[in-house]
């Protein structure tokens, strides 16, 4: 019974993931005043992309070519990791937060060597900042999941530690009982997804040079299928994060309440999303580290906290 | 308890045979070095090594993984006897001894073929060679200290002439000096340390060592540390590891690397016998440890990030993993103080399930590395690139490599650092606010330290193999045929299955865990149910590997269908509307870490040189980028020069005048005299 219902949440989410980088985009254009693009328009370009031929890079090799699907599929099978809709995922075990942190990892990894493939010095350019600010983001999610572990294990939460424990409705019953320091952690989800998931203020998925752009510039060469996947990829990636910030916020509930205070969630996450990227400007590279280190402060200072208690 | 079975003679026959290949090797080498000698020795060397290593690999195997056995030949050393041992212990440090000595003899074999006869003589090459791996196999099952010793001296000099192969070049010749300084420096330590126990317990036996509860065990245990871990490159002790690795040939390294740098974590375990009862143990030994192991770890993949040498780059990531397993261990020993058994249990398990994965993925990035040094002539990844697709094979094999010691699911490496990392997480069961800090910031550490070695490694794999040639090295370039490659598919099978298989990898750590001294029977009870949930884990681990490689598969197929109809058209690479690009304009090893050199500069030690010229006829412009070893230039450099002026100083006392001796001669007994009488 759970798996079908976990199932069904899981593909909802695949299905819905490409419509929060519209609601991005719809948020963006009321905001600079323009009607924008259709809601609906990642799927049309998936749907045109997955038709469409390819052309590659002269001298490129199969790490190109394979690139966007392992970046893709590790975002999907990450993804199946997390609580969807208050289900916890039947796949969950403990520890299964390193697994997934790890398998982002892999689909970093393999999008800066896909880049790296093209030996254009903008592509290079793209996947050095990524290295560097993906291995910046990971200790401090792991500082993030510490702080929800720690607070879990003194809680006396008996059940072995997983995903689905800390993200399903577990962190309000904390603030309830005394731990509000919790929410402070919603600011770094809030930046690791910025980060992560390369928007503003960290990068600008749109600007007209690619000089200044980290994750776009590092799939300039990709089209067809492979677009497709890149595209599709990076909206289930926005996704996790997504849910990993709605898994924060969102008591337990009855699962069709929670579906649907999820589905808000999004909502309003993309929202946000959009309004950050309307109101401020991309920050400059060398700054980008403060802004994680700041994050990292964040939540190691949530971390000392709970260990206070 | 001295019982011997069959596995045991099994082993003896590899040792003997070992013996008598360097013996052989060792008749050639003495002869006039001519094209069939050296045909002769690259035969008998690396037939023996690979013969003697199935052996004892056999005989690893055959008597039960978990049993222990030991052995004592009638030989009779002076002072000492020829005791040796085998249990769960021995015979895991020893897999990676077995399996990287057959890879890296038949790779050595096909390397060294062409080998120019007035340049090489490789019956001494082989003769070391086999004499290393003696050293090597004696020392992780000697039960006597003077065996040990004896044995750790002949593994610990036969290097120097393995690693001195290119002799004529001043800098490998530097280099091996570093190596023999610094592991006589580790073996002095060693020497003392074994004295000190010999004092007290009054026998050389490991067993008799152990019975005793020695006095001033700190002492002790700091000689310990710095004498192994000089073995296994903690720093500051790991100067001499960058420069002995790029120096030596490729098979060298990969030994060296894969197996030889896993004797100074495997004396230092084996070393916790001899000082008495665990409980009594001091607290901050284990900190100690995890506090070297992680500065050491992160200290090393940094400079690891800086690097421009491949095999300088695979070194410093060398130094890496010796700290995160020496910081495993370190957190066995703060879970056995503090009563914890998943920290124990899984602190030591995740450091002795990390050395085997280590060893696997090393061995094959320095054998890769080598082909590649073959191919091209360098390692300099400046020169290189776009080799991916001049050597699929060995691209893809490093690829594995460089994937799986970048710690990404589902190859093996990932699961050690997955036992590592949840060894730290129940942190809540220790005592004290301090602790638990500190337990939960080596987590921290440790993420970035994985964080950090996905991009040394996306570095190093797509510096050399992809993006196009960045010089004319990288094209003119003699490929290997694809069947020479094949004795590096053993360590790449291993970096396969460690990860799909990790449960079962993990299995064969499990009986250590019983034979780690300090590892005591009230806390192996709860420790066997951890590792069981541990085991239940990595299957899920597993699996998830399996379905995300059989998806990425599906993904790859569904794309390759979906371009059935429309096929694929090769066009030149977006370079904003400029078509005109040469490869000389793509990134380089250096620019690619200076967005992190602004952050880790001090660590990382990037030195920058610039020559700029203006003027109406400028000079050519220079750029220099590099980073050297801060510690041996700001600390040992200064320090070997300090002595070398106070021993300058004393050449006043030799000035060559014979009665100026007589002089001192006549003093001396004067001085002696007047002594006795008082």
């Amino acid at each position: 019974m759970n798996l079908w219902r976990y199932l069904a949440e899981f593909a909802l989410a695949l299905v819905l993931a490409p419509l929060s980088l519209g609601i991005v985009n719809r948020v963006k254009a009321k905001f600079s005043g323009r009607h924008g693009k259709p809601l609906l328009q990642l799927y049309y370009d998936i749907a045109k992309l997955l038709r469409k031929g390819e052309v590659v890079g002269k001298g490129t090799t199969w790490v190109f070519s394979a690139g966007p699907a392992i970046a893709m599929t590790s975002a999907v099978v990450a993804l199946s990791l997390l609580p969807l809709g208050g289900v916890a995922s039947p796949f969950a075990f403990q520890g299964d937060f390193i697994l997934c942190a790890y398998l982002l990892g892999m689909g970093r990894f393999a999008t800066i060597l896909a880049a790296l493939d093209t030996g254009s010095p903008f592509e290079g350019m793209g996947a050095s900042r990524e290295a560097l600010f993906g291995a910046l983001a990971e200790p401090v999610l792991f500082l993030a999941l510490l702080a929800l572990i720690t607070t879990a294990e003194s809680l006396g939460v008996e059940k072995e530690l997983s995903l689905s424990t800390l993200f399903n409705g577990f962190s309000p019953q904390a603030w309830l009982s005394g731990r509000p320091e919790l929410i402070m952690l919603i600011f770094v989800m809030g930046v690791l997804l910025l980060v992560e998931n390369c928007r503003i203020p960290v990068d600008d998925p749109n600007t007209h040079l690619e000089l200044t752009m980290i994750h776009e510039v590092m799939v300039l060469d990709h089209s067809g299928p492979n677009l497709a996947f890149v595209l599709y990829g990076s909206a289930v990636k926005l996704w996790l994060f997504a849910s990993l910030l709605t898994g924060l916020v969102i008591p337990v509930m009855p699962v069709w309440a929670h579906t649907l205070c999820s589905l808000l969630g999004m909502f309003l996450a993309a929202c946000a999303v959009g309004v950050i990227e309307s109101v401020m400007a991309r920050l400059r590279m060398h700054v980008v580290p403060a802004l994680v280190g700041l994050a990292g402060s964040v939540a190691a200072f949530v971390l000392i906290l709970t260990l206070v208690r | 308890m001295f019982t011997h079975g069959e596995c045991m003679e099994t082993f003896l026959l590899a040792l003997l045979l070992m013996a008598v290949g360097a013996l052989l090797t060792g008749v050639v080498a003495l002869r006039p070095v001519s094209v069939a000698t050296n045909r002769t020795a690259n035969f008998i060397g690396p037939a023996s090594a690979a013969a003697a290593c199935l052996l004892g690999a056999y005989g690893l195997f055959s008597g039960g993984w978990s049993s222990a056995e030991s052995f004592i030949l009638p030989w009779g050393l002076p002072f000492g006897s020829f005791a040796l041992g085998l249990d769960p212990l021995s015979r895991l440090f020893l897999l990676p001894v077995f399996a990287l000595g057959f890879t890296c003899a038949l790779s050595g074999c096909i390397s060294l073929r062409h080998c120019d006869p007035s340049e090489h003589n490789l019956g001494a090459h082989w003769l070391f060679y086999l004499l290393l791996l003696l050293g090597m196999t004696c020392v992780m099952t000697a039960r006597d200290a003077l065996l040990f010793m004896l044995s750790w001296e002949i593994m610990s000099l036969s290097p120097f002439f393995l690693i001195d192969f290119n002799d004529r070049d001043r800098l490998v010749q530097d280099a091996s000096w570093v190596y023999l300084v610094a592991a006589h420096l580790g073996a002095v330590l060693l020497i003392a340390f074994f004295a000190l126990l010999w004092q007290q317990s009054g026998s050389t036996l490991f067993s008799a060592m152990a019975m005793k509860s020695p006095s001033h065990v700190t002492a002790l245990f700091l000689l310990a540390l710095l004498g192994f871990g000089a073995k296994a490159g903690l720093a500051p002790l790991h100067v001499w590891l960058p420069e002995a690795h790029p120096a030596a040939p490729s098979h060298v390294s990969a030994l060296l690397s894969g197996a030889m740098l896993n004797a100074g974590l495997y004396g230092l375990i084996r070393s916790f016998d001899f000082f008495g009862p665990a409980q009594l143990l001091p607290g901050w030994w284990g900190w100690l440890l995890m506090a070297v192991g992680m500065l050491t770890a992160l200290m090393g993949i940094l400079k690891a990030l800086a690097q421009s040498n491949l095999k300088r780059l695979l070194a410093y990531s060398s130094v890496e993993n010796m700290g995160l397993m020496v910081m495993g261990a370190g957190i066995g020993l703060v879970g056995i103080h503090t009563g914890s058994a998943w920290t124990a249990a899984l602190g030591f398990s995740g450091c002795l399930f990390h050395m085997l994965n280590h060893s696997a993925f090393k061995g094959l990035l320095f054998l890769c590395a080598g082909e590649v040094l073959h191919a091209t002539g360098t390692v300099n990844m400046t020169a290189l690139g776009g080799l991916q697709r001049r050597m699929p094979l060995l691209g893809a094999l490093f690829a594995l490599g460089a994937a799986s010691i970048a710690c990404l699911p589902p190859f093996n490496g990932f699961a050690g650092e997955f036992v590592l990392s949840l060894s730290m997480i129940r942190s809540l069961e220790l005592p004290g606010m301090e602790q638990k800090i500190a337990m939960l910031a080596c987590l921290t550490g440790l993420m970035l330290t994985s964080g950090v070695s996905a991009a040394v490694y996306a570095k190093a794999y797509g510096m050399t193999f992809l993006g196009q040639p960045r010089t004319s090295a990288a094209v003119d370039i003699h490929a290997l045929e694809n069947r020479l490659l094949l004795p590096l598919l053993v360590p790449a099978a291993a970096c396969v299955c460690g990860g799909l298989f990790a449960p079962w990898a993990f299995k064969m750590v499990q009986p250590t865990l019983e034979f780690i001294p300090v590892m005591h029977a009230g806390l192996m009870a709860p420790a066997g149910h951890v590792i069981a949930s541990t085991e239940r884990l990595l299957t899920h681990i597993s699996l998830f590997g399996g379905a995300a490689l059989l998806l990425v598969l599906i993904a790859v197929l569904a794309r390759r269908a979906l371009l059935a109809r429309s096929g694929v058209k090769r066009g030149p690479v977006w370079g904003c509307g400029y078509q005109y690009g040469t490869p000389r304009i793509q990134y380089t090893p250096a620019s690619f870490v200076e967005p992190a050199s602004r952050i880790f500069g001090h660590v990382m030690g990037t030195t920058v040189k610039v020559t700029k010229t203006d003027g109406l006829f400028p000079d050519p412009a220079s750029l220099d980028v590099d980073a050297p070893d801060v510690v041996r230039g700001k600390f040992y450099a200064p320090l070997f020069q300090l002595m070398e002026r106070a021993c300058n100083a004393l050449k006043i006392l030799q000035n060559g005048l014979v009665n100026m001796y007589i002089l001192y001669i006549l003093i001396t007994l004067v001085a002696l005299l007047i002594w006795g009488i008082a």
